[in-house]
């Protein structure tokens, strides 16, 4: 064999493991639409979305996800207006203020905290946070839209604050610089020329947040309640998405109308994620930060 | 170059004569208000980053001193006894190790092999882009899509069952795309000139890349699949309906096995059963093992990074 057909070979081995990789990965959608789709036979597609009983154990059964769209939406909103400060505070105090030593210790710390399983803080969440916010508040539950977005929290600022700290480090020093010479103070420099200069970077990270918060399903499963109505308080009970699917997937009946039902949530789930995945990805590379080479 | 060079070090003069120097030069009142937003502003991010930091230290801080009392060799050695209210862990240990051993198994090479081949033999251009869009969104999917998608084909359609196969290959399409990102940026971040050099003394493409461009890139391949055995260790959601068992009485003894797992473990002693409270105990105890081992990996993979960055010699 000659060295130009043992490298034609390689090339081929890598290219079908690469072809592999990726069958596998687009397998996951055609599998999710396979299970999912049968249950617009029983329901049409508007009233699944907008739907607001969700009864999947009735006779007959009511498949209407809204309320648990509601839920989703509304812990991962309380989630981000917990994380997206914390998140991009912190991104600052590692890349612009923190001395060398500590940066390190922070970003380690980041990444535990981005490595931490959800079961444990979902369990953290039941076991520290409900009894507390029922004492506190004189609750009948501790597990509630609160305790969810608190928990959820703390599994989105390690998102946020990591792309977000990219973004800020991906600015070119010159312009701080210019910055400086121009007299102004840190802060100045910060908030007027990093933080628009990183813009796309830091919005970037708060989408994906919001698609980590979204997605996440222990966390909601254990301390989120489990109520599948629409909340009218912000200590009511929730059941987001992931959550329905997780608890209910071992009870439905193979090929059930409820087991068709929770796959087509997964769906919703996945575009769900899949949208905010595409603009973080749309606007990573539309508003680019233009560094020094370009000016 | 020189110019640049001077720039620099005006600025750093400008920056270290504040405060009090340039409080001489310029109106008083002004750059007094200014400093003064600046250290607010200061205040609240270092409170932002203290918040972060209390929270995780407070979290594992609460679980040791509350699962260390349950930890002993009869916990990590032991069956659970009378209906999981007593009793150990063991199979539930042994259980995350076979899944995630077999994920990584999957991903490992599936994932290094594509990634080599994204970042050295694929023409870039627009398929391929959509290629790595594609990959880097399902990266983003949430934990329990990959679940149902492991019970609809691996469970359902390929009719492994729930058992440790299926488990292993749904945690293992979970990190497939942590994987291929991850080792793809480590294979670009090897400097073009090195494939170069070796390319002009006329060694093979094949060749370069598995005696050059490997060695250089493997700690930050290795970093990013640590990090993805870390996430897979402690997974639950995927492994609910593909895997995971509430009780085995005996111990695995194929792949077609159900197992019990750690995660899986912890939520089911937390939610179901009538003894959530007698068994606190035990659930802190197989919570600190859990976050042990997760938090343990993640230690690995950060260590290896940190010397790296301190040999990159390019």
């Amino acid at each position: 064999m000659t060295r130009q057909q043992k490298e034609i070979i390689i090339k081929g081995l890598f290219a079908i493991v690469a072809f592999v990789s990726v069958m596998i990965l687009t397998l996951i959608v055609v599998f999710l639409f396979r299970e999912g789709i049968p249950i617009f036979r029983e329901v049409g597609l508007s009233d699944f979305l907008f739907g607001r009983e969700w009864y999947p154990t009735y006779d007959p059964p009511s498949y209407g996800i809204w309320p648990l769209i509601i839920g989703s939406f509304i812990v991962t909103i309380f989630a981000c207006l917990i994380a997206v400060p914390l998140g991009i505070l912190s991104a600052v105090y590692i890349s612009e203020i923190a001395p060398p030593a500590v940066r390190e210790i922070m970003k380690s710390i980041i990444e535990l905290l981005a490595g931490l399983p959800s079961v444990v803080l979902g369990f953290f969440g039941m076991v520290i946070v409900a009894p507390w916010l029922q004492e506190t508040f004189d609750l009948p539950t501790g597990l509630n839209i609160v305790n969810a977005s608190v928990i959820l929290a703390l599994m989105a600022v390690p998102t946020i604050s990591s792309i977000s700290e990219d973004a800020i480090y991906a600015v070119p020093q010159e312009f701080k610089e210019a910055s400086y010479a121009l007299g102004a103070t840190k802060f100045e420099t910060i908030v007027r020329v990093i933080m628009p200069a990183a813009f796309s970077g830091i919005s970037t990270a708060v989408i994906l947040g919001m698609a980590r918060a979204i997605g996440e399903t222990m966390v909601v499963l254990m301390v989120a309640g489990g109520a599948a109505s629409i909340p009218e308080s912000i200590f009511d009970s929730v059941r987001p998405m992931p959550a329905s699917i997780a608890a209910e997937m071992g009870e439905a009946p193979f090929g059930s109308g409820h087991y068709h039902a929770l796959f087509a949530t997964g769906i919703v789930l996945f575009f769900l994620t899949l949208v905010f995945n595409l603009i973080a990805d749309y606007i990573s590379h539309k508003f680019k930060e233009v560094g020094s080479a370009t000016l | 170059m020189k110019g640049t060079v001077g720039f620099q070090a005006a600025s750093r003069a400008i920056q270290q004569s504040s405060p009090d120097e340039m409080k001489r030069k310029l109106p008083r009142g002004s750059l007094r208000w200014r400093y003064l937003k600046q250290q607010i502003f200061f205040t609240v991010v270092r409170l932002s980053a203290l918040i972060i930091s209390l929270s995780l230290g407070g979290l594992i801080l609460y679980i040791t001193v509350q699962g260390l009392p349950a930890i002993n060799w009869d916990f990590l050695t032991l069956p659970p006894t009378d209906s999981m209210t007593k009793g150990g862990i063991m199979p539930a240990i042994l259980g995350t190790l076979y899944l995630t051993i077999g994920a990584i198994a999957v991903a490992l090479p599936l994932g290094v092999a594509s990634a080599v081949y994204l970042a050295e033999y694929a023409k870039q251009g627009r398929f391929i882009r959509l290629v790595r869009i594609g990959i880097n969104c399902l990266a983003g999917v949430p934990s329990v899509v990959f679940g149902l998608f492991g019970l609809g084909f691996f469970v359902v359609f390929l009719q492994f069952g729930s058992c440790i196969l299926s488990g292993a290959l749904t945690l293992g399409v979970l990190i497939l795309p942590t994987i291929i990102g991850a080792s793809e940026e480590a294979l670009k971040a090897v400097p073009q000139t090195f494939r170069e050099a070796s390319l002009a003394l006329g060694v093979s493409k094949w060749r370069t890349i598995y005696k050059i461009v490997l060695p250089l890139a493997l700690p930050g391949i290795l970093t990013g699949s640590i990090l993805g055995i870390g996430r897979a260790a402690g997974e639950t959601a995927p492994i609910m309906f593909t895997a995971a068992a509430f009780f085995t009485a005996k111990l695995p003894s194929s792949i077609f096995d159900e197992v019990m797992a750690l995660p899986y473990h912890i939520y089911v002693l937390a939610t179901a059963g009538t003894q959530i409270e007698l068994t606190r105990p035990l659930q802190f105890g197989t919570v600190l093992v859990l976050v042990g081992v997760v938090l343990g990996i993640d230690l690995v993979a950060i260590v290896i990074r940190s010397n790296m960055r301190r040999r990159k010699r390019w």
